[in-house]
Parts: structure tokens; C-alpha cells; sequence
């Protein structure tokens, strides 16, 4: 990097004039002439045969265009999943619907407000069945979600990775072994992991533009992975990818539940090439509550076996986790990312077993964190749990037992992944001297004394993001199934025009990460080029290169390396220019203040002049090719693995159970930092889902399987009312694995978050005798566990 | 979110949107739309005409009558609550309008629409039981006076009839000796959000006893209710924690208790006592 590097300084976030301006351009804001809207009609029960679909009054309706049943695309066969393991998703569904929401029937009208008179006037003749919603009986296989499949267990996770039967059954046993001596302790409890709802601001929605006569699409989608989308649509109607052009307008917030294709995505598309007209849905908020994925969904028994000083023996998880209904995207492998942190940042051994079941309820798949904010609670609730059982401070229970900087690089976790680069202990120090831990746990005492119930949590996390190596292709990971083979590569080209300015395209797909910024940034820094002069292009299949799009704390890590390494080509092949121009030796020139310059001379050419020449072949140097632009794929060696300390002070009004968060402090670790700025609103914004999951959201089904929080008023989020002002800091322990130094930082902390503030809260109630309380934390729960901790 | 097609109007006079209740019995009152707009996006609700009264002159006031105050159709929730009137005589309802979904509702919504809406969960209908409010009503035929008390029916049901619109809220002026207060927990904790449970209170004091009292609970039933039970408890007794403690304990009495995501019936009867007792407290406190 050059020594006028502007990474890791404070650059304020050029997407925002736009978007707080309400400037911002989403895909429900695209107008195309003639365009047509779809509504489905969507069944209002978790389990059911469909008896009839009449469409008859639906297709009277003035303004109707068409109405499509599961006849109408059942030869496009059903959804496809990156991991198809588990029932895949009818497009449309006529015979057994599997959850409350499930489309139906698709209506297509002028206007969206005869799209939803005319569905709600498609009769459907329902025979309702009984549903499997609750873990522990779908496990149980009394009653199979899918009659044709022979068990509701889809598959089943296990840790350390890679180990057999034999190999596990022997973790176990050197576990259970030390169990019976004098000097140890065991502590177990089973935790619920709840489901919950994404939230984007931005609902999903489509535009699908089918060119009557060219032959090809333009969809317009609030998605995360618009290659993903363009591959689909691709294979579904029989289309070369280049016929194919998805465009991500701006995408207002996505947490994973854009990173997936959608049945509606491809209805919609199928709609536009049969009625020959632009086709657009936007769902509402109700409707996205019960057919846009959901996350988490765990019930799980943790166990930790420890000596009473404080040395951890093993720790042992054992559980369900909930698939819904049909397998989409990445559905089943989502717990799987747990096995990744399964033993966190220790190095203890570590039994971990999680059996993925389906339900009769809307589909999981990744939500900010994905398996990894759920292994990182169970972790830390029952290591917080084991602290207070032998009366150690959790702080330096963790520290004795984390894998030690001296093993860093190369440590192999105890699941059996090697991890980039750690200081763990450095971190938890760090924490400890900004929340000043031991005044926090002297002024908590001080209030105890008043009779108040304050507490004080702790957690840290080990994170495992920025996928990542491309044989990950081999482990089942790819993008195969949406003509994708490039899997998880990161690709970029940087291209400097005749004026002197430059334009970066990326494969992203952001959802609010800042990316305008971040790549200019990294483009400016390698060629000296202010960042105003840098146009960055990405959410679009035509215009950036093929890659992927963004999620799992992946695009800096990963198309911000091949952004950085295009930028190093451009410069190389600049430097040439510049050295010819100014009669100089190429490696005495450096790039700044919008131009070359020539090391400890006066003489400088700007971009204008390199530029230009660029483009005009015969002032350039002898045998050198025109033009100014590099392309870069950028394929890491491994995944990144970031970390960090979370620290919590609540008050507990006994009388209510109602949670006050009065202090809350982060220290994360995401290696190098290209933007503070970006960096710490990441790092807000995971806080507050993490709090979000430990005190407000739940997604509660019946017994029916009916959603009975479906709308933002039962739907709790959290809000700026109900959080501090979050105080923050960080340690930087830079990866080798890429050329930045940058770890992900989009989830850390969710990952971080909810333990800390259930550590605290329990902590906060020690007195009273409450030792667990499951998420979320909402008055009548923490008042009932009073209740019956006093009972 | 689209709701059905209906017709919409927005007279300028109270006659003229009288005129048009009657000529479409469907039709339903739109002042502040916090409520009505989401239950008609929702499909809830499908009016087949909206009648706005938002431009009707001299429903957006607090006047003074002399010995009662009273609040127009159109004044907001903010408006309410930054009143002097409102907290000088009522600050049970300045109170339970600062707490109203948040600051763009408040600044939206309307006192007399949470009336006319009589949600289970809502902070202003209590407020208006437990001040002893009137509801002045305007139909075709005229106007007509509601006691509050016989004011909230059921869920969602209100004793407006169809053609009559509530033009305003009336208060009574109190005296010194009289203080009223309100508290509540609120769905995502604190006073924020429906309430969970809530309790209004206003009660009179001299020569050292309690004198009057009126308490109201949301929340926890079908409807917004006047707890009895803790007034006729309270009225006699020296006002004292203790005395205010065994009142509270009526806080449910005859009221059947109804479970939601938010609260067992045993949780929502211990919020009501305890805010039964925190409420009067509060309000014995401002009685001075």
C-alpha cells in the first residue's frame, strides 16, 4: 500500500447522500412501460391436500391477465437448492401444501391492486391435515412431514469434521471419561435457539423484463446474489447466461434472506416470457414473514465438563435444528457452519452433533451469522454457566482455555479446521481494560447492595467467514445448480477511461455494506486517484465480472482482494506509461495526489496524461498493448476467521422482568481495517440483531404451524429507543490468507451479541436463583423464571 | 399491503361528512389513519368509503371551558401530551399520549381516533376512564354524550353507531386535591409499545382520606375497563402504601383476564396489581 494510503482512514460513505435523500434506487422504483403485477394466492395452512383451485372468478375480473397454477409450470420442475438434501420447493403447489404461505396460485394483472382482488378470489378447496412443528416430535418420526420420504431427519451435522464413527464415538468416551473424576464438574442445560424473521427494510421484490424478439431477460431483483439469479433463469427457460441480465438495484438490507433464488424470482420471469410484458412483485410484510426464509430455529443440550480450577475437558452439543418445510439454498447447511466454530476459540475437546429436521413451517436457511451466532450461544451460555458453577470469573475461565497466540499460524481447531490468524488473549485484554472490568463488576456489586438486580455479562467468539478456497466446491459447496462453477472466487476489474477516471466492477451484491465506498477506496489507494474520480459498478450480471454476490462477512475478504490485486495490475501497466512519459526508471514512480510521481523529483504526470496516452497506442512505449484495465479472480486459501470480546451491563426490574441494557462494549479483531467507519456501523448493526434475538424477536407457530407473529406489531425489533450507544473498539490481528489483511466483519456481531446479554441478565439474577432463561428475553419470561427459580 | 378499492371524500364541514355517512353506511372516519390505514392494507377492514375529516375547520383544538376541557377530533397524540391543560387536569392522558407508538404516530395519530378505536392494548382509552371522560358524538340527528364508562363495548368496539362521527373528548377541570397518573410495561419493555398491561388512576383527597377514585385497566381483558374493585377499596382509606397495596389487589376483580404473546393470565393480573398500586401512588403523590 502506498504511504498516502487512505485505507483505514475516515471516509464517509458516498451511497448516503442518495439513499437519506430518498435519492436511493430500488427495483419496486423501476418503471418499465406496460408492465404487469403478480400476487399470489398462498395457503393459509401449515398442512393440507389441495382439493380444488378455482380460477374462474379470478380470470373474469376486468384487468386480469392471467392466472397460473402448478399445471401451468410444473415442466420447469421444482426449486432448485445448492444442497439438495431434503424436499425441494413446488414453484407452485396443487397437491399437498407443506406450510402456511406456500404459493398456490399466481395472479398477474394491470395493477397490483387487481393482482390482489383476483387472488383473493381464486378458490381454493383445502382438506387440512394435521402439522409437525415442534423439533422433538419431527424428530421422533411420528408423523412425516413428507409422506414419500422415510424420516423427517434430513441429515445430521457432526464434530470434529471429518471424523467417523469410530473416531467420534472416542471423542465421546475421553469426554465421559473424565466426567467421574473428583476434581471435576459437569454442567448441562438445554437451550432453545429461537427462529427468527429477517427483517430488511426493503421487502424482496422482482422485475422481470422478457424481450419479445431478442430473446432475452432483464430482471431487475432486491437480491444478494444477482449471478446466482441470472444462472437460474438461465437454466430454467433454456438460455445462454448471456441472455441473461440481473441488475440489483439498491438492496435495503438483506441478512441472508436475499441469498437465495426464490420460486417467485423464476414465476415472475415465467409470467413476463408468457405474456410477453415486464412482470413485477414486491411482497409485503406479512407475506414476507411467512414465505421468505427464516433463521435459527435450535433446541439444543450443551455440556461442559470442567476441573474445578477452571480447566475445560470437553464440551459436548447435542441438538435439533429446525429446516422448515422445503430445502432452498444453503438449507442444511447452515448448521453446518457451526460445526466450523463448534469449539469456538478453545482448544478443549469438542463433541458436537446436530440433526436437521424438516417441519411443517416456512424454510431456514442463512440469516446474519447462519449456524454460527447459534454455536457460538450455546458455547458461551454453558462455559458462562460452568464459570459460575466452580465461582471463577468467566473472563479468565475463557483465557485459560483458548488456543494461544503462540499457535498462530496454522492452529487446527479442535473440530478439525485450520484457522488464519488469532491473539485471543490480547483481545479478552483489551475488552477487560475498555469496559474497566473490574470497576463494571464493583459498581455492579455497589447497586446489588442497593437491591437492585444488576448484572454483567461476557462472551468472545470465534468467527469462520469470507468464504472462501474454491475446493470447498468439493465439500458440496458450489453454485453448480445456478451455472455457476466458479464457486466462491472473488473477481473484479478496474478500468481507467481516456479522461483519467476510473470505473471498479464487482461481482457483489450489497445490501447496505458500504461497497461504493470500500472499493473506491482500495482502487484510489493503488493508483493515487482521488475516490470521487472511481465509479464503482456491482449488483449487475452485464456489466461485472462473473462472481457471486455478498454474504457470509465475505466481499472485503474475497472480491476486495481481486479488486486490490486488478488495481496492482493497472498500476504495474501505469507505472510503464508514467516512466516513458517522464523519461524515468518504472520503479521510481509512485502513485499519488492524482498522478505519478517520480521519487524525490519534482516531475509528476496526472491521470489525465497517463490516460490519455493509454489510448493512443503510438506514444506508448515500444511493443505495449493500448488501453488502461485489469481483471483479477481472487481465490483465498482459506476462510477468514475473526474474533472478539462482547461485555454487557443490564438492570432488572424483578417486579416486571423488564431488561434494561444499560452498558454495552465490543472489542472485535477483523484484522486489517479499510474503513473504520463501515467497520463500526457493521458492527452496530449486528449488535443491535444480536440484542434484537436475546431480548424482542421470536417467530411463533402454533401448534397449527400458523405464523402468530407475522406482522411488525408482534414481530419485535429492536430499535434505537431500546439500545446504549454501543461503546466499541477493536485489536487487529491482520490473515495471511489475503493480500488486504482483512477478516469479515458483517456478522461478528450477532455472532457476538445475544449470549453476552443472557449472560448478563442471568448474571443479574444469580441472587434470585435463575440460572438459564431462554431467549427472548421479554418481561413475562424473565418474570416467570423468577418466579419459578423463587418457587 | 394494497387494500380494496373504495371511495374517499374529505369535506370541508361537519354536515357535509355527516351527509356522507349516511348516504354509505360502510363508510368509515379517517382523522389520523395510524389505525385505520394498517387494518385497510391488511384487508381487515375494507371500506367502501373513506370519509376524511381532516379538513374540517375547528376539530384540531384543546379550549378551555371553564369547567372542563375539551379535545377536538384532529388534535394528535402530541399535541395532547404537550399540553398544560392536559397535564394541568388529566396528566393520566398527557401521560398515556407521551407513551403512543412512537414519534411519528404521535405527531399523526389522533387522541379521539385511539378513542373511536378502543384497542384492548391502547394507553388513552384507560386515561379517559379513569378522568371521568364524555364523548361528545355528532350525527345527523344531532349530537349525543357518552360516558366513557359506556363507551368501550368490546374488541376493537366502540359505542359510536354508524353515521356518528366523535367530534371531541371532554375532561372535567379538577380542583387541588385531585391527581391522576398513569403507568404501564409496554410490549418491548419500559413505556414503550402496546401495553402489556397499564393502569389509570385518578383519585381525590381531603382531610386526609381518599375521597374519590377512579382506576381503569388495559391490557389484560377484551376492552379497556374501570377497576372498581380498587376504587371502592381505595375511597375511605387513608391512602397509605398499604392501603393502596390491598386496593390494588382488586385490579382484576371481575375482569376475565385474557392470555397473548405478551402475557399469561397470571402475569397480566400481577402487572395489573402492580401497576394498580404504582398508578394510584403516583396520582395520590400529585393530589398532594
Amino acid at each position: 500500500m502506498s504511504s498516502t494510503s487512505v485505507l483505514g482512514g475516515v471516509v464517509r460513505r458516498r451511497e448516503d447522500p442518495a439513499l437519506i435523500q430518498g435519492g436511493g434506487r430500488y427495483t419496486d422504483d423501476v418503471k418499465l412501460a406496460g408492465t404487469a403485477h403478480a400476487a399470489f394466492v398462498r395457503s393459509p395452512f401449515a398442512h393440507a391436500n389441495v382439493l380444488s383451485v378455482d380460477t374462474s372468478a379470478a380470470e373474469a375480473m376486468d384487468g386480469v391477465l392471467a392466472v397460473y397454477t402448478a399445471a401451468d409450470v410444473e415442466h420447469l420442475g421444482p426449486l432448485v437448492a445448492q444442497v439438495p438434501v431434503g424436499a425441494l420447493r413446488p414453484l407452485l403447489n396443487n397437491g399437498t401444501v407443506k406450510h402456511v404461505g406456500e404459493a398456490v396460485a399466481m395472479v398477474v394483472a394491470v395493477d397490483p391492486y387487481v393482482a390482489r382482488d383476483a387472488a383473493d378470489a381464486v378458490d381454493v378447496d383445502y382438506d387440512a391435515l394435521p402439522a409437525v412443528v415442534d423439533l422433538k416430535h419431527s424428530l421422533s418420526d411420528e408423523m412425516l412431514v413428507h409422506g414419500d420420504m422415510e424420516s423427517n431427519t434430513l441429515i445430521s451435522w457432526t464434530g470434529p469434521f471429518g471424523a467417523d464413527a469410530d473416531a467420534l464415538a472416542a471423542v465421546k468416551a475421553g469426554i465421559d471419561e473424565q466426567k467421574s473424576r473428583d476434581d471435576v464438574v459437569v454442567v448441562s442445560q438445554e437451550m432453545i435457539n429461537q427462529r427468527l424473521i429477517p427483517v430488511p427494510i426493503e421487502p424482496r421484490s422482482v422485475l422481470a423484463d422478457y424481450q419479445i424478439g431478442y430473446g432475452r431477460f432483464d430482471v431487475y431483483s432486491s437480491t444478494q446474489i444477482p449471478s446466482a439469479l441470472a444462472g437460474a433463469i438461465g437454466k430454467y427457460f433454456g438460455m445462454a447466461l448471456n441472455q441473461v441480465t440481473v441488475k440489483a438495484m439498491e438492496v435495503g438490507g438483506g441478512f441472508g434472506c436475499k441469498l437465495n433464488v426464490y420460486n417467485d424470482e423464476v414465476l415472475v420471469a415465467f409470467a413476463s416470457k408468457q405474456l410477453g410484458c415486464p412482470v413485477k412483485w414486491t411482497e409485503t410484510r406479512r407475506e414476507a414473514a411467512n414465505s421468505t426464509i427464516q433463521g435459527r430455529g435450535w433446541i439444543a443440550t450443551a455440556t461442559m465438563t470442567g476441573t474445578t480450577d477452571g480447566e475445560i475437558l470437553g464440551f459436548e452439543l447435542d441438538g435439533i435444528a429446525d429446516m422448515g418445510a422445503y430445502s432452498q439454498n444453503f438449507t442444511v447447511a447452515i448448521p453446518f457452519l457451526g460445526v466450523f466454530v463448534g469449539s469456538g476459540q478453545y482448544s478443549f475437546p469438542t463433541h458436537w452433533k446436530m440433526d436437521c429436521v424438516t417441519t411443517h413451517t416456512m424454510t431456514t436457511d442463512a440469516y446474519r451469522g447462519a449456524g454460527r451466532p447459534e454455536a457460538a450461544y450455546y458455547l458461551e451460555r454453558i462455559l458462562d454457566m460452568y464459570s459460575r458453577k466452580i465461582g471463577m470469573d468467566p473472563a479468565e475461565v475463557r483465557r485459560k482455555n483458548y488456543i494461544p497466540a503462540s499457535e498462530f499460524p496454522g492452529a487446527v481447531s479442535p473440530m478439525g479446521f485450520p484457522m488464519d490468524t488469532g491473539d485471543y488473549e490480547a483481545n479478552l485484554d483489551a475488552a477487560l481494560e475498555s469496559a474497566g472490568w473490574s470497576g463494571l463488576l464493583a459498581e455492579r456489586d455497589a447497586a446489588r447492595a442497593e437491591g437492585r438486580h444488576v448484572g454483567v455479562g461476557i462472551a468472545t467468539y470465534v468467527e469462520v467467514c469470507g468464504f472462501g478456497p474454491s475446493g470447498l466446491v468439493d465439500l458440496g459447496f458450489s453454485w453448480a445448480e445456478y451455472q455457476m462453477p466458479s464457486a466462491f472466487n472473488g473477481s473484479s476489474l478496474v478500468r481507467v477511461h481516456p479522461d483519467g477516471s476510473a470505473t471498479v466492477s464487482i461481482g457483489t451484491g450489497p445490501s447496505g455494506q458500504g461497497h461504493q465506498t470500500t472499493w473506491a477506496q482500495i482502487v484510489g489507494d493503488g493508483l493515487g486517484m482521488d475516490v470521487d474520480r472511481i465509479r464503482v459498478i456491482h449488483g449487475d450480471t452485464e456489466e461485472a465480472p462473473p462472481s457471486i454476490g455478498t454474504f457470509g462477512s465475505r466481499s472485503a475478504a474475497v472480491d476486495g482482494s481481486a479488486c486490490y490485486e486488478a488495481t496492482q495490475k493497472v498500476q504495474a501497466k501505469a507505472a510503464r506509461i508514467a516512466a516513458h512519459l517522464l523519461e524515468a526508471s518504472e520503479d521510481d514512480i509512485e502513485f499519488a495526489d492524482g498522478g505519478a510521481h517520480v521519487a524525490g523529483t519534482d516531475s509528476s504526470v496526472g491521470w489525465d496524461e497517463i490516460a490519455k496516452a493509454a489510448y493512443q497506442p503510438h506514444v506508448l512505449p515500444e511493443g505495449m498493448e493500448g488501453g488502461l484495465e485489469a481483471h483479477a479472480i481472487f481465490s483465498p486459501g482459506n476462510a477468514t476467521w475473526p474474533f472478539g470480546t462482547h461485555i454487557a451491563m443490564v438492570e432488572v426490574d424483578a417486579a416486571t422482568g423488564d431488561v434494561r441494557l444499560l452498558r454495552y462494549i465490543g472489542m472485535d479483531d477483523c484484522g486489517n481495517v479499510i474503513s473504520p467507519m463501515i467497520v463500526d456501523g457493521q458492527i452496530h448493526g449486528g449488535i443491535a440483531q444480536g440484542v434484537g434475538q436475546a431480548m424482542f424477536e421470536d417467530a411463533v407457530y402454533d401448534m397449527d404451524g400458523n405464523l402468530l407473529s407475522a406482522s411488525l406489531v408482534d414481530y419485535i425489533l429492536p430499535t434505537a429507543v431500546d439500545l446504549p450507544s454501543f461503546e466499541l473498539g477493536r485489536t487487529v490481528t491482520p490473515t495471511d490468507i489475503n493480500p488486504l489483511g482483512v477478516k469479515g466483519i458483517g456478522e461478528a456481531g450477532t455472532i457476538g451479541a445475544a449470549q453476552t446479554v443472557v449472560n448478563a441478565v442471568v448474571d443479574a439474577l444469580e441472587s434470585l436463583g435463575v440460572t438459564h432463561i431462554d431467549m427472548p428475553l421479554r418481561p413475562q419470561r424473565v418474570w416467570q423464571a423468577i418466579q419459578d427459580a423463587q418457587a | 399491503m394494497y387494500p380494496r378499492q373504495f371511495d374517499y371524500v374529505a369535506p370541508s364541514s361537519l354536515d357535509e361528512a355527516l351527509a356522507a355517512l349516511d348516504a354509505n353506511p360502510g363508510a368509515k372516519v379517517l382523522a389520523g389513519g395510524m389505525s385505520l390505514l394498517p387494518m385497510m392494507k391488511m384487508r381487515l377492514l375494507s371500506p367502501e368509503m373513506v370519509v376524511d375529516i381532516g379538513r374540517i375547520g375547528g376539530l384540531g383544538d384543546i379550549t378551555d371551558n371553564g369547567d372542563s376541557i375539551s379535545i377536538g377530533a384532529l388534535v394528535t397524540h402530541a399535541e395532547v401530551a404537550a399540553s398544560g391543560l392536559v397535564q394541568d387536569h388529566g396528566a393520566a392522558l398527557a401521560t398515556a399520549a407521551s407513551w403512543t407508538g412512537d414519534r411519528q404516530v404521535r405527531n399523526r395519530g389522533t387522541c379521539c381516533g385511539s378513542m373511536a378505536h378502543a384497542d384492548v392494548a391502547a394507553d388513552q382509552p384507560v386515561a379517559a376512564l379513569a378522568l371521568g371522560a364524555t364523548m361528545v358524538v355528532a350525527s345527523s340527528g344531532g349530537t349525543r354524550e357518552i360516558a366513557a364508562a359506556d363507551f368501550f363495548v368490546d374488541t376493537l368496539m366502540s359505542a359510536l353507531e354508524p353515521g356518528e362521527i366523535l367530534t371531541e373528548m371532554r375532561i372535567p377541570k379538577v380542583g387541588a386535591g385531585t391527581g391522576s397518573a398513569y403507568d404501564k410495561l409496554g410490549r418491548r419493555g419500559g413505556h414503550t409499545d402496546y401495553a402489556v398491561a397499564g393502569v389509570a388512576a385518578s383519585v381525590t383527597c381531603s382531610n386526609g382520606s381518599v375521597s374519590a377514585a377512579t382506576v381503569a385497566v388495559t391490557g389484560v381483558g377484551s376492552r379497556p375497563v374501570l377497576a372498581a374493585g380498587v376504587a371502592d377499596a381505595l375511597v375511605g382509606s387513608d391512602g397509605s402504601d398499604a392501603a393502596v397495596e390491598a386496593a390494588a389487589a382488586h385490579a382484576t376483580d371481575g375482569i376475565d383476564v385474557l392470555e397473548d404473546l405478551y402475557g399469561s393470565v397470571g402475569y397480566k393480573t400481577h402487572l395489573a396489581q402492580l401497576f394498580a398500586a404504582r398508578a394510584v401512588k403516583a396520582a395520590l403523590a400529585a393530589a398532594g
